[in-house]
């Protein structure tokens, strides 16, 4: 399935969950940020995709939690090191890395969790089953 | 006030639905100010009846070990008023039940009339979590809630099926 089958639907998920206008809903929207998602959406999102495309997904997986757990080899006043962006790309490795490694702030990191980043784990697992 | 927003379960099918009625005196406070010459009971208050419905539906799938807190409503529709004297029923059904937390749909009828339906997310919280937010009290399952499930019981043991509740 190409992402541009499973964004529609990901988007109606995030519609629903965040109440949400359609038109705010893009790829590169970033779930805090542009479309005021907090802790509880982002378990209410997981059960709905689960819902929607038949997967079990792990919380963890898609929106890992505590990835530095303040090791200061990945994290260093505020700002991961080469290691901890080591860390993140196995971690995520549906984000893109690419902007935030420029100004890698740990305060930067939710902006990590973008509709992008939903569309292609999707696309990940769905294939995955196949 | 007590805070117990349904009267009795009329029908439990653990882990799947659970239907609960409420009958609406003029003496509950609510109806003193909400409004004046006009009682009706306040939205919030019927969602609440609902959420005691489906919370209790929830908890009783791991016998109430885990505490169970209403997270998030995604949706409500309200569609109706409903007046002291008149009699609610509740019926919610489990949609998803998992580890973190479950979802339940749910519908409030006043007699024959649908006056409003929601979607309810209910978060599990481990024990460590909730005992740090809540303390030792168990708020969700509070001793009176599970007094009325254990009466539905008890009158579903004594005959085939629960009561239909009259209305």
């Amino acid at each position: 399935m190409t992402l541009d089958e499973i964004f529609p639907r990901v988007k109606t998920q995030l519609v629903d969950a965040l109440g949400a206008d359609e038109d705010d809903v893009k790829l590169t929207s970033r779930l805090q940020a542009d479309l005021n998602a907090e802790s509880i959406d982002f378990l209410d999102i997981v059960f709905r995709l689960e819902r929607e495309f038949g997967l079990k997904i792990d919380r963890n997986e898609l929106f890992p939690e505590s990835i530095f757990q303040g090791d200061p080899k990945l994290i260093q006043n505020g700002v991961l090191t080469a290691d901890g962006l080591d860390e993140l790309r196995t971690k995520m490795p549906y984000a893109d890395i690419a902007k935030f490694e420029k100004n890698p702030k740990f305060e930067l990191i939710g902006d990590l969790f973008t509709v992008e980043l939903i569309t292609k784990y999707i696309q990940s697992k769905l294939n995955q089953k196949v | 006030m007590r805070w117990v927003w349904i009267d009795r379960f009329t029908a439990f099918e653990p882990g799947k639905s659970a239907t609960a009625t409420k009958c609406l005196s003029h003496a509950e406070d609510h109806f003193a100010e909400h409004f004046p010459g006009f009682p009706v009971m306040p939205a919030p208050l019927i969602l609440e009846g609902l959420a005691q419905t489906g919370g209790i539906l929830v908890g009783e799938v791991n016998q109430f070990r885990e505490k169970v807190v209403l997270a998030k409503i995604p949706f409500a529709k309200f569609t109706g008023e409903a007046m002291a004297g008149e009699q609610l029923t509740y019926k919610t059904d489990i949609l998803d039940l998992k580890k973190e937390g479950a979802v339940v749909r749910g519908t409030v009828h006043c007699g024959t009339r649908l006056i409003a339906e929601a979607e309810i997310f209910f978060a599990h919280l481990d024990h460590s979590r909730s005992a740090q937010v809540f303390g030792d009290q168990n708020f969700v399952f509070s001793g009176e809630l599970q007094h009325l499930l254990g009466l539905a019981k008890l009158a579903a043991a004594k005959t085939p099926e629960l009561p239909a509740a009259a209305g």
